[in-house]
């Protein structure tokens, strides 16, 4: 077949059973590895250092990969483990890069992750932490929890998952006293800095105290002063101590942080629990009612008429969105939340796909698609990659495609737009800093998504249709 | 020792006091004032230490990411967990022309996504299946490499007995490519191994058709943002043929072909010097280094090649070098007078640190401060004559020591990578990237430079510099 044959063919309903049929081969796939879910959890705590043990390129990847995204610098320390500690071990590296990593960052708190080498070669790092302290190169009190996080298993959301309730573990041991009045946040791999602020800013509303387990809002999203700062922000490690006291915890996706929730359910003795993330008119309902069933507090009128602004902004601009045909792409837990929003806009998702995703996700998918009319043209793909998109594409049009930036290629071959959501998004600024959470996150995604529509109108419209109004 | 050599020692000194006594002592070796009387000052090629933060990558980056993976097309596969190829997936800038996932593979990343039942059980079997699932579903690759990844060399995988059966099967090359991110002391083997295994696998495996007395190879340019096609079109205009790039826009065939051209042209020393030395060995053919940063390294680098070529090269290299110079001049004085006695503190890889020197001097900014993330001691050797005395050398410098030398010496840019580039601007200084260029570029050649000129010029005299502190603070 010729070059031209072939653009064709790969647009065919053929090679779309072809390529749906592939057993081992994996062609773009929208889904990073676990320490990279590890160390941007450990960065949201207070004088944390991300420290990777493992090779060194693995350090320098994520460290670009995060960097790319936020336009942030990004700490995080390797142990450089080479040829030697392939045969011998990488106990001497673990032990000699704490030594140095405190010698020069002074850290309060170091997190260890690990890469694929160190998980191979099935390095013991409890006891190779232990000898560190005992051949003082370390103070005795530095906490240093650890999480094993091979890339050979699961995705970034697993490494956050393991990340924090190593943290936990670690900083909650032996702290369990008097009740505080907190509730526990688990916003999860979250890449929108916004978000955390927004719900912030939604408990302060309401008078509800509250520990963000992790808050790397203020990490990466720092002022530009002149000054650059290692450690500037994250959760406080005190409050972070005190969470095992708080009134309950909550997760903000329901299917990112469940080792996590499930550990705080066994051993914090306070209900543990996982929501739909608050994207939409409705999730956000559910999450401000959650948290006035847990606290008792009250939903003040300030949210009640930022809720009539969004819903406002929803009824003014349904007509852009609804009937609409829409691809979605990503993380399970964001992928959820849009979808939700779609339906409630009266929007239609057809093709849903992510990398990852469990049993229970795909169930909880089904019931949420069937519970509107505008989810009956919905397929649901779990485990597939961004090349299977690109046939489902091809052979069922939509209007518009939702993911991240990895997404451009697609909806390029497809001629619709991308509408840009998720991480990693290295091709447009500031979009993290824009909550896509609570109302405020409703008015966002629809000025995002009508607003391009309208664009795609103006840019293909002929003279004779070009008008000013939309 | 000069009072500028003291002088930066004064500093060097100062910065390494943090570190534990052993990790001083080798961190000393790499960081020092330049001496230009008494050779080359700095040890380099040497494992980094843990701990420090490092922006060195790994082997696989240097196969994957740089040698191999601007070979449009191939398919290049991540073979192992699905990180690797994810970090590397198409943000190196390796423009291809081409169409995406037809006959161009570059911007894609395919990997065998291992889960723990196959670093248990191996993953030979699977490697197999997804080798036939490639050519099914792409028939216009024209061979297929295998990048391994961390656990492929620690399981005991024999990629290379699956590479041999499959090529024969499938009658396409399968190369199969040792460069696990655990072997060497950074992303350097890795440019070793991929030079070695083309050598292997490729070189000379087909015949270049016609030959001219003008034909020449681009070793070692991966058109990061067009860069190989300006040079490309500066090397036409004077009337080389450049019958292959390595590896930038870059095919099977063109590497195949390299050994019937008659001057190797090398850019990158540090990734490609490898291959250079095996084709002169083996096939007697010449190569020489150039410089296409800047009009004054350009001029040089194209005189220098026509000595190797014909009268009518040579004329020809004269004319085109006059036809430039007045575009060349109008760059220099619309932007030197902006730029003159600027600063700079420059810490990239394979052979930015010194090749982009002479464009900063055509501007009028001073290098006051130069490393290499991977360089070995030939790299150093070629770079501390072109620097002063005292100028500080510094090798698989430390975040830390960046930092702090930075704020002693307080350059008026630092040109690094994406891993620098925050750091230092929230210091409130300007930066440019010199991997990505920016997301700019090109910046090699004629075209090149004009857009270099633009960019350091955007960065030093941005007036959103101006605008850090609050009025109310001053």
């Amino acid at each position: 077949m010729s070059c031209t044959e072939i653009m064709e063919w790969v647009n065919t309903k053929e090679y779309q059973e072809l390529n749906f049929k592939r057993e081992a081969l994996v062609i773009n796939p929208p889904k990073a590895c676990q320490p990279l879910g590890a160390i941007f959890c450990a960065a949201g705590f207070e004088g944390t250092l991300p420290f990777v043990h493992g090779s060194q390129g693995c350090a320098a990847y994520f460290r670009n990969n995060l960097s790319r995204h936020f336009r942030e610098p990004f700490s995080a320390v390797s142990t450089s483990m080479t040829e030697d500690a392939a045969v011998f071990g990488g106990m001497n590296n673990l032990i000699e890069g704490l030594q140095n990593s405190y010698s020069i960052y002074k850290p309060k708190v170091i997190a260890i992750s690990t890469s694929c080498m160190a998980e191979v070669i099935g390095d013991d790092l409890n006891s190779f932490i232990l000898k560190a302290r005992e051949l003082n190169v370390i103070p005795k009190d530095i906490p240093i929890p650890f999480a094993h996080t091979p890339s050979f298993v699961g995705s970034h959301i697993n490494g956050y998952d393991n990340m924090l309730k190593a943290i936990l573990l670690n900083l909650t041991d032996g702290k369990k006293g008097s009740k505080n009045n907190k509730i526990n946040i688990i916003p999860g791999f979250d890449p929108y800095v916004a978000n955390i602020r927004e719900i912030k800013r939604m408990l302060n509303l309401m008078g509800v105290e509250y520990t963000v387990l992790s808050d790397n809002s203020d990490v990466l999203d720092s002022p530009q002063n002149g000054n650059f700062e290692m450690y500037p922000g994250g959760t406080k490690l005190e409050d972070t101590a005190d969470s095992i006291n708080g009134i309950a915890t909550i997760g903000l996706q329901k299917f990112s942080t469940m080792q996590t929730i499930k550990f705080i359910q066994e051993s914090f003795g306070h209900e543990g629990l996982s929501i739909y993330p608050p994207i939409g008119i409705k999730a956000t309902d559910g999450f401000l009612m959650k948290i006035k069933k847990l606290t008792g507090r009250t939903i003040p009128e300030e949210l009640e008429i930022e809720r009539g602004r969004a819903v406002d902004a929803a009824t003014d601009a349904h007509q852009y969105i609804h009937g609409k045909r829409f691809a979605v792409f990503g993380d399970p837990d964001e992928v959820f939340g849009i979808v939700n929003f779609l339906l409630e806009m009266g929007g239609e998702p057809v093709h849903i796909l992510t990398a990852t995703g469990t049993k229970q996700f795909g169930e909880e998918m089904k019931v949420l698609l069937g519970s509107s009319p505008y989810g009956k043209l919905a397929n649901l793909y779990t485990g597939k990659d961004l090349w299977h998109l690109r046939s489902l594409l091809m052979t069922e049009p939509v209007d518009m495609l939702i993911g991240d930036s990895h997404g451009k290629w697609a909806a390029r071959d497809a001629g619709i737009p991308l509408l840009r959501i998720g991480y990693p998004i290295f091709d447009r600024v500031n979009l993290h800093r824009y909550p896509t959470i609570g109302y405020q996150g409703v008015i966002n995604l629809i000025t995002w998504i009508a607003n391009t529509f309208i664009d795609e109108v103006d840019r293909k419209s002929d003279d004779a249709h070009f008008e000013l109004l939309r | 020792m000069s009072v500028a050599i003291a002088k930066t020692q004064e500093i060097i000194d100062d910065i390494l006091k943090v570190y534990p006594e052993k990790t001083r002592k080798k961190r000393a070796l790499h960081i020092k004032p330049n001496d230009t009387s008494g050779g080359c000052p700095v040890k380099s090629n040497m494992k980094s230490i843990p701990g420090v933060m490092t922006a060195r990558g790994c082997a696989y980056a240097g196969s994957k990411g740089v040698v191999w993976g601007p070979v449009k097309d191939m398919v290049h596969l991540s073979h192992g967990p699905v990180g690797c190829g994810h970090y590397s997936w198409a943000t190196r800038r390796n423009l291809a022309s081409g169409k995406p996932g037809v006959d161009n593979f570059v911007p894609f990343h395919f990997t065998s996504d291992f889960q723990e039942r196959d670093i248990v059980y191996g993953g030979d079997k699977r490697l197999e299946t997804i080798l036939r699932e490639i050519k099914t579903l792409f028939p216009l690759a024209k061979g297929i490499t295998i990048q391994s990844e961390c656990p492929i060399g620690l399981i005991g995988d024999d990629i290379e007995a699956v590479a041999k059966k499959m090529t024969k099967e499938m009658g396409i090359p399968i190369v199969p490519v040792r460069c696990e991110g655990f072997r060497g002391v950074s992303q350097s083997l890795g440019h070793h191994i991929a030079n070695d295994s083309i050598r292997d696998h490729v070189l000379g495996k087909k015949k270049l058709e016609e030959k001219t007395p003008y034909d020449v190879a681009l070793i070692g340019d991966y058109n990061i943002g067009g860069d190989a096609w300006a040079v490309k079109e500066l090397l036409e205009e004077i009337g080389y043929r450049v019958v292959s790039i390595w590896s930038g826009d870059g095919t099977l065939d063109g590497l195949s072909v390299t050994p019937d051209v008659k001057l190797n042209i090398i850019h990158c020393y540090r990734s490609m010097n490898y291959i250079c030395r095996h084709m002169e060995e083996k096939y007697g053919i010449p190569w020489m280094e150039v410089n296409f940063f800047g009009p004054s390294k350009i001029k040089a680098s194209l005189r220098k090649l026509a000595e190797r070529f014909d009268d009518s090269i040579k004329e020809k290299t004269e004319e085109v070098i006059k036809r430039h110079e007045s575009e060349m001049q109008k760059v220099i004085d619309k932007y030197r007078s902006r730029l003159e006695g600027k600063k700079i503190m420059l810490y990239v890889g394979g052979l930015r640190p010194r090749h982009t020197i002479g464009a900063f001097e055509d501007l009028g900014m001073e290098i006051i401060g130069a490393g290499y993330e991977f360089g070995h001691s030939d790299d150093y050797t070629r770079t501390y004559p072109m620097l002063k005395e005292g100028v500080v050398l510094f090798d698989d410098v430390t975040h830390y020591e960046f930092e702090e030398l930075v704020k002693k010496l307080k350059p008026d840019l630092v040109a690094s990578g994406i891993k620098e580039k925050y750091v230092f601007q929230k210091m409130g200084l300007p930066f440019r990237q010199m991997h990505s260029w920016d997301y700019s570029g090109p910046y090699h050649g004629w075209k090149g430079f004009s857009i270099f000129a633009r960019d350091m010029d955007m960065a030093i005299n941005s007036p959103t510099w101006g605008l850090i502190n609050p009025p109310w603070k001053e």
